[in-house]
């Protein structure tokens, strides 16, 4: 019988789970042979594992990021509009002269955590007390930095832009974060550029800059 | 007299006294699996044919590991299940891979199937006292064949929707209750809107339930004990050897080998197992010039075409796979393995050439040659499992048989 022949160095007593204790080599080769083995097993596992979990990861297709363009011309000044663009709501506001000159004041620098917009919660075109390209149109991403909610537009005379109906966190109209907020940050403001005067195109940067939603510290 | 068994060695299995660790003491798997899976006696003669109980084992987990990957991709609708598909295909990281191997596991799956059937229908290992083991094997080949149908629908190209609608129209054909069934099944008069979601739902359900029928299988098969190449049941400890190290090492070997046919047709010939057509969008509108299953269902499509009649194809395709089934009842034959069964021999390779050619017929079209061929060889699956079998054992006399496996 073929089983005999290999199981001869291991037993010869019909009870081949005792092993042979004593021959050292022959158990030390074992150990040998069953690690390898083992270790064989567990690289043949884990490679198979990799196609497995990167499967898990999006389609490429369905996180793609493409462009939007906003026709503003007719936004008037002292509103809101919302849009959709890559899966998140975008709000764009068309600021009053008014509305400027509050954002510019002392008064209000000192009601905010962050009012220089030293987080990189924007790209550096973005990074002055207008937080935008042209001063006049605001585009932020609505999502509150705190836990997510989408902030409602309310704008009060003081520079009070928006309230965050889930924990009261309050944003000027330059989408800051006033202190005694829950939110740590700013309004996030996405990639944009201005195509052509009133028309802005979501997903693209002026000439000369890069920066995307990947770079912003929170969203 | 009937052989003894692992059931009549070990009569009472009474548990025994609960040891071990906190949890052992309280429910001892640890204890169970060292019992089953480690200690567990087989037969010291087994060959590389009882590899594939294993082999099956394995694929039925590359499925469903890869299985549940592409279904978090795929999408069940009439509009978007062939764009899906192209995308995990295209775009999903890795879905390639997953998707290849599925592929190849689904006719790898048949493959090894049916390897392991015709091994036991040569060793006779469907006798007292494993009938039960054979029947819920045969169940698990069913549910193996509805899965693979079901899949194959999934992708919404031409050859799964041509597919879709002659199984529909061949449900439809059953007396009575068939028009219903199909439109229960199809969700409609033809496959549309509502099949890939129902197809989708079957499909896991299916697949979820081979699960279930295998650990049936696995338990009745640690009842009794395997079979092995002699036939006859091991007399004493020295005719058996533990499970492990000595199958695990020996299974191992054979894995290696299985996996690297099962991942060279996924990785170096995935055109040898797909069809051309099923890269085209369903389309009800056109008929690919010729449909023909999967390779694995060609021996009863065969059948199906074989007489003038709808309804009578259908009969003599579910008759075949029922004498598989019976054959516990058909061969009374005291003696198991063909090795000692003079004429019982030779009419396996016979059957075992008949289920070939069946298959080579229903992959040429029913005209001519093949549609006689496919006949002939039909004729001679009943002749052998109705006629043959029944006689032989009652006239066969047989080689004198081992008195050990050592
Ligand atoms: C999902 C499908 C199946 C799986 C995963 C499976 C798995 C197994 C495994 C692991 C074994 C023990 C190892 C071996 O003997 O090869 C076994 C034994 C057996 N299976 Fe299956 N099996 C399946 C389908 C079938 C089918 C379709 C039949 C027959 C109709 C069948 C009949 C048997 C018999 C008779 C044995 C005992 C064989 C012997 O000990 O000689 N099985 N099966
Ligand atoms: S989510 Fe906006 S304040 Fe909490």
């Amino acid at each position: 019988m073929p089983a005999s022949a290999a199981s001869s160095n291991l037993s010869n007593d019909g009870d081949p789970m005792s092993g042979d204790t004593t021959c050292e080599t022959c158990v030390k080769r074992r150990d040998l042979l069953s690690t390898g083995v083992g270790a064989m097993a567990l690289a043949g596992a884990a490679a198979a594992a990799v196609p497995v979990i990167d499967s898990l990861a999006p389609n490429p297709d369905d996180v793609a990021v493409t462009t939007l363009d906003i026709d503003l011309h007719d936004l008037a000044p002292g509103t809101q509009r919302v849009v959709a663009w890559a899966g998140k709501p975008i709000l764009v506001v068309h600021r009053t002269p008014q509305q400027l000159a509050i954002l510019q004041s002392p008064a209000l620098f000192d009601r905010l955590r962050d009012p220089q917009s030293k987080v990189l919660q924007q790209g550096a075109y973005a990074a002055n007390w207008h937080r935008s390209i042209d001063p006049a149109f605001l585009v932020v991403v609505g999502i509150c930095t705190h836990l997510g909610c989408v902030p409602r537009f309310d704008p009060q005379t003081d520079g009070n832009g928006w309230l965050c109906p889930c924990h009261n966190s309050h944003f000027d109209l330059s989408g800051r974060v006033l202190k005694g907020s829950p939110a740590p940050y700013n309004l996030p403001v996405p990639p944009y550029a201005v195509v052509k005067p009133g028309t802005l195109r979501l997903g693209e940067n002026p000439a000369g800059s890069s920066f995307s939603l990947a770079d912003i510290v929170q969203i | 007299m009937t052989p003894a068994t692992r059931l009549d060695l070990d009569p009472d299995q009474a548990p025994e006294p609960a040891t071990g660790s906190w949890l052992e003491r309280r429910l001892p798997v640890g204890r169970a699996l060292r019992r089953e899976y480690r200690d567990y006696p087989l037969p010291r003669n087994l060959n590389a044919l009882w590899f594939f109980g294993a082999f099956a084992v394995v694929t039925l987990a590359a499925m469903i590991v890869t299985g549940i990957c592409l279904a978090l991709h795929y999408t069940p609708t009439e509009a978007g299940a062939f764009d899906s598909v192209e995308a995990i295909i295209r775009r999903v990281p890795s879905g390639w891979i997953l998707r290849s191997v599925h592929m190849a596991g689904a006719s790898c799956f048949f493959a090894v199937l049916y390897v392991h059937i015709f091994r036991g229908l040569y060793y006779g290992s469907y006798k007292a006292p494993r009938e039960v083991l054979w029947l819920s094997g045969f169940v698990a080949l069913l549910m193996v064949m509805a899965t693979a149908f079901f899949g194959y629908v999934l992708p919404w190209g031409q050859m799964s929707y041509w597919g879709a609608v002659v199984v529909g129209n061949a449900v439809a054909a059953i007396p009575l209750i068939g028009h219903p069934l199909a439109g229960m099944l199809l969700g409609g008069d033809a496959p549309g809107a509502a099949t890939p979601m129902r197809f989708f739902v079957l499909h896991m359900l299916c697949g979820g339930l081979i699960c279930a029928v295998l650990f049936i299988h696995i338990a009745a098969l640690h009842v009794t004990g395997s079979n092995n190449p002699a036939g006859i049941e091991p007399r004493s400890p020295a005719d058996t050897l533990p499970m492990h190290p000595f199958y695990t090492t020996k299974d191992g070997v054979g894995l290696c080998l299985f996996l690297a046919v099962l991942l060279g047709l996924a990785f170096l010939a995935p055109a040898l197992l797909t069809e051309a057509d099923n890269y085209l969008p369903a389309n009800p509108l056109l008929t690919p010039p010729d449909i023909t299953p999967e390779w694995y269902f060609t021996p009863f499509y065969a059948l199906l075409r074989s007489v003038p009649s709808r309804l009578g194809g259908l009969l003599l395709a579910g008759a075949a796979l029922a004498v598989v089934a019976a054959v516990p009842w058909l061969d009374r034959a005291p003696t198991r393995s063909a090795r000692f069964r003079p004429l019982a021999r030779p009419a396996w390779f016979a059957m075992a050439a008949s289920f070939l050619l069946l298959g080579l017929a229903g992959s040429h079209e029913a005209t001519g040659f093949w549609l006689w061929l496919g006949r002939l060889a039909g004729l001679y699956w009943f002749l052998h499992f109705l006629v043959l079998l029944p006689l032989i054992a009652r006239i066969e006399r047989p080689l004198p048989l081992p008195t050990s496996l050592a």
